[in-house]
């Protein structure tokens, strides 16, 4: 399976972001789900333009990585524009309660319920 | 959906609009061992495969690493997904356990509900090392048996062979299997829940 960009040189990758190699928070995680805002416009970063269709439904930031054939952290970079530019929404994972690590049990029991109905 | 974005998803189907919660179990195991076949039989969508990279410039170079001073590490993952409701979504990642893997770990499995570390009984030792890291990364887990028809071990054997903690639970798998699969899920997250239970329990 060959896929663009996938071997693509590092100069393509600090192309793609301008030269930034970290983005300026962590505050995509891998699941964060995104959702576009608005429509791609003319001369925008093709980058950005292909997020934005990408995300017309909820889609999680690893699937955009492998559908853009970049590596995850790249891929934060872009999406930390598109946020800060109000072009995309960020629906963040819930999971822990607490500081301990371990998951909400109500959280668990959906996803207890959800697993055995599949 | 218009074909400028099919090109890029494929044949995906979109995620509900109402989905807003996205969570993360990580299967762990050597190559080889069944982890996207396992993804592959639960998922909704066929198994994305994506990549991460990680530039450790300055740091300790592992001795894993090839002398050529690579600082650059890169894991690629494989992935597939299962919406649980009209807002879960439930990611599935089969991971390698291999060494340099979790210098990625944190970057990209924080948050994660718990692991699945995916045997075969005739490779054993390769699951040592990943059972030590998330032991150490305070991560729950469970274990899943593969069955590749080999030679039969007792429970008690894989067990032992494994260092393998009372707590811990030890299950038989066929990774093929859809039901199997979902069997191994529920199991991981019963164990979680338990633990959640009995954590909240103990709390102050």
């Amino acid at each position: 399976m060959s896929r663009p960009g996938r071997d693509d040189d590092p100069d393509r990758l600090y192309t793609v972001t301008g030269g930034r190699s970290r983005s300026d928070s962590d505050a995509f995680d891998l699941v964060t789900l995104v959702v576009s805002e608005c429509e791609p416009t003319p001369g925008m970063q093709s980058e950005h333009a292909a997020i934005l269709r990408i995300c017309r439904s909820p889609t999680a930031v690893v699937e955009i990585a492998s559908d853009l054939g970049l590596p995850v952290s790249i891929v934060r970079i872009l999406l930390g524009d598109l946020l800060a530019a109000s072009r995309i929404t960020a629906r963040h994972p819930r999971t822990t309660a607490s500081a301990d690590q371990l998951p909400d049990p109500e959280i668990l029991k959906q996803v207890l319920v959800g697993l055995r109905n599949l | 959906m218009d074909s400028a974005t099919s090109d890029l998803t494929g044949t995906r189907p979109p995620l509900r609009s109402t989905a807003d919660n996205g969570l993360k179990i990580v299967i762990v195991g050597g190559f080889g061992v069944g982890k996207t076949t396992m993804v592959r039989s639960v998922s909704d969508i066929r198994p994305l495969n994506t990549e991460e990279t990680m530039t450790r410039a300055g740091e300790g170079v592992d001795d894993l690493t090839d002398v050529e001073s690579k600082t650059t590490t890169t894991i690629a993952f494989d992935f597939g997904r299962i919406s649980l409701n009209d807002r879960t979504v439930l990611y599935l990642f089969g991971a390698p356990g291999q060494e340099r893997f979790w210098f990625l770990w944190d970057r990209l499995f924080t948050g994660t509900l718990g692991a699945v570390v995916l045997v075969d009984t005739r490779r054993l030792v390769d699951s040592w090392y990943a059972i030590d890291r998330l032991e150490q990364h305070g991560m729950p887990f469970i274990v899943a048996r593969n069955d590749f028809g080999g030679p039969h071990y007792s429970a008690e054997e894989v067990r032992e062979a494994l260092d393998l903690s009372e707590g811990i639970p030890l299950i038989e798998c066929d990774a093929r299997s859809r039901a199997s699969s979902k069997d191994v899920l529920i199991t991981l997250v019963d164990h979680l829940y338990n633990l959640a239970s009995s954590a909240r329990e103990n709390a102050p």
